[in-house]
């Protein structure tokens, strides 16, 4: 499979209204790569993100995913497949305790298949998980409402329940977004060795120091257009890059 | 300086299970949560032992309207909010019927059978619009009863308006009564179980927010179909109930009464606990009986009663009850 494209993307359109949020965007992702994708606010990322896993129908264009059409399938059925994400605005339980949060993907058919058609115990592999991204089981954090929970964590958490399924693609989208400097540098290391373990990591993130320390390759949107791919230090360079984050055309004299 | 005053409230300092460990202190703890379990159990048991006639019908009717309530309770904790719980009912007894009328099987063996398909063809109907949400679900579960009714109205199939008469009763009326209040109970505590169980947390997170069920690879619109053949099994067991107690099979089955009386239950008992559903149906239909003496004033004096607990109680009277048996109250000097 070395050399040919885990997740295809081809000429990705969606518009919502008269707002053209995505237009013919591609891309290609090769397994085991790490991309970061960036963009000034209202560029069209989340959108991207939301195509990709099925939460929104693209009005045309076409997402291949180990060259299986998946364009238009159901959430579930490409969450099913092997692609997970978190959400920038996180969607998690807040009247149940941290663990049980992770019990819902662990009821799912996936997981069944994983673990050889049994479900087993799922509140010890919710938190055997949850201590592994630092919710410290000795000191009962994840027995803890997840309302209870401060931001970071509540970060963690989304992003626990998306590996519970054992995905192939990982797809973060902003998941430093209010996270302090100490809670970025503690999560960081544990994304860049998922990614060494052979996880395939799309993120999106506006925090451009910590992502290009990480990152294989950049794409950079805006208007729902791309306007540069490449790595960190070529898309840096970019004119049209540094015109999109700097806003308008000025001229500096 | 004016003095002020709050309530403070204090759980009752007993942690009876940890997760997966039983730990009870003592017999008086034991008391203490066997009393609200056992209660109902043995009232009802009781009940179906003295009362007789009348009454004991009463008590059969009052237990198929809580196994309405509660098949409502449990569509409506993922999120399916229902306004046809009738079409469950009349579906169950039509079932019951015919097989009673036209194959000559006995009770027993209707009941379990019409419980069954009447699940599962209750399901099969509303799986087509279970995308649907909130109200736009509830108009058609309203309007599906209305449209069967209509058909066997206008085709004369299954005795047309005339319905069925001299269906084959249950052996005994204590037996019947007694059949209703165990499937009553079986259902209430069975439901209580599920949902504390992870399938019940998936169901209730559906409810909460289904996006994010989704991205956890679980087929919502599945499950939701699941919770529908368990709702209108429970259901159907009620039609096909009614149908050999009252020996007679009609339209009347898929009356609008079936669907009402259920949400005004689970409404005034507070959703989401089974339990409250099930007590203020044992409340509400000997209350609408023994209102039947006042004639026309009946249903308004009801519809007063209803109308002041909701706005007296909005949590509802089993949530209201549980917090006073399980919490201290006291007042307390605010400084």
């Amino acid at each position: 499979m070395e050399g040919a494209p885990l997740l295809k993307v081809e000429r990705l359109n969606k518009h919502f209204g008269g707002v053209q949020a995505i237009s013919g965007v591609s891309f290609e992702l090769k397994r085991g790569e790490f991309l970061g994708v960036i963009g000034p606010n209202g560029s069209g990322k989340t959108t991207l993100v939301n195509l990709i896993t099925g939460f929104v129908k693209p009005n045309s264009g076409k997402v291949t995913y180990g060259g299986k059409n998946i364009t238009g399938k159901m959430p579930y059925t490409i969450a099913g497949l092997g692609i997970s994400r978190t959400f920038q605005m996180v969607r998690l339980f807040y009247n149940l305790p941290a663990y049980k949060n992770l019990i819902i993907p662990l009821c799912s058919q996936r997981v069944k298949k994983l673990r050889g058609g049994k479900y087993g115990e799922k509140d010890d592999a919710a938190i055997d998980l949850l201590d592994d991204l630092g919710f410290e089981r000795d000191s009962f954090v994840p027995y803890k409402m997840a309302g209870s929970l401060p931001h970071g964590y509540l970060k963690r958490l989304d992003l626990a329940r998306a590996m519970v399924l054992r995905p192939d693609v990982l797809i973060l989208d902003e998941l430093f977004s209010g996270m302090s400097m100490s809670e970025v540098a503690s999560t960081l290391p544990m994304i860049e060795k998922f990614n060494e373990e052979g996880l395939t990591i799309v993120m999106i993130e506006h925090r451009l120091k910590e992502l290009f320390r990480v990152v294989d390759r950049v794409m950079v949107l805006n208007f729902g257009q791309k306007i540069a791919e490449g790595t960190p230090q070529e898309v840096m360079q970019n004119e049209e890059v540094k015109r999109a984050y700097l806003g308008v055309d000025i001229e500096i004299s | 300086m004016e003095e002020a005053y709050r309530k403070k409230r204090l759980d009752r300092g007993i942690k009876a299970r940890a997760d997966t460990i039983f730990a009870v202190a003592s017999s008086k703890e034991m008391f203490y949560l066997l009393l609200p379990r056992a209660l109902p159990v043995v009232g009802l048991l009781v009940l179906a032992i003295v009362l007789d006639g009348y009454r004991a019908k009463v008590l059969v009717y009052a237990c198929m309207y809580g196994l309405l309530a509660l098949s409502w309770d449990f569509m409506a904790s993922c999120g399916l909010f229902s306004l046809g719980q009738s079409l469950f009912f009349g579906v169950g007894a039509y079932l019951a019927g015919a097989m009673n009328h036209y194959l000559h099987w006995p009770p027993l063996v209707t009941l379990p059978l019409a419980s069954l398909f009447g699940g599962l063809t209750c399901a099969a109907l509303l799986s087509t619009v279970v995308r649907l949400r909130g109200v736009y679900f509830a108009m058609v579960t309203l309007m599906l009863p209305i449209l069967i009714m209509k058909g066997i109205e206008t085709t004369g199939i299954l005795g047309g308006s005339h319905g069925i008469a001299s269906l084959s009763p249950f052996p005994n009326d204590t037996f019947a009564t007694y059949l209703a209040v165990i499937g009553f109970l079986f259902c209430l505590f069975a439901f209580r179980r599920i949902i504390h169980s992870d399938y019940g947390l998936v169901l209730m997170a559906i409810k909460d927010d289904d996006r994010a069920v989704m991205s956890g690879g679980i087929n919502i619109y599945w499950r939701k179909t699941q919770a529908l053949f368990i709702s209108g099994a429970v259901g159907a067991f009620a039609g096909a109930m009614m149908t050999h107690h009252y020996q007679f099979l009609g339209m009347s089955a898929f009356a609008l009464d079936y669907s009402i009386l259920p949400v005004a239950a689970v409404a005034l008992g507070g959703q989401g606990s089974f339990a409250g559903a099930a007590l203020v149906s044992l409340i509400l239909v000997p209350l609408s009986e023994a209102l039947r003496a006042l004639g026309g004033l009946r249903i308004a004096i009801y519809c007063f009663i209803l109308i002041g607990s909701l706005i007296v109680l909005p949590e509802g009277i089993f949530h209201y009850l549980a917090r006073k048996y399980h919490q201290f109250e006291r007042t307390v000097e605010v400084k």
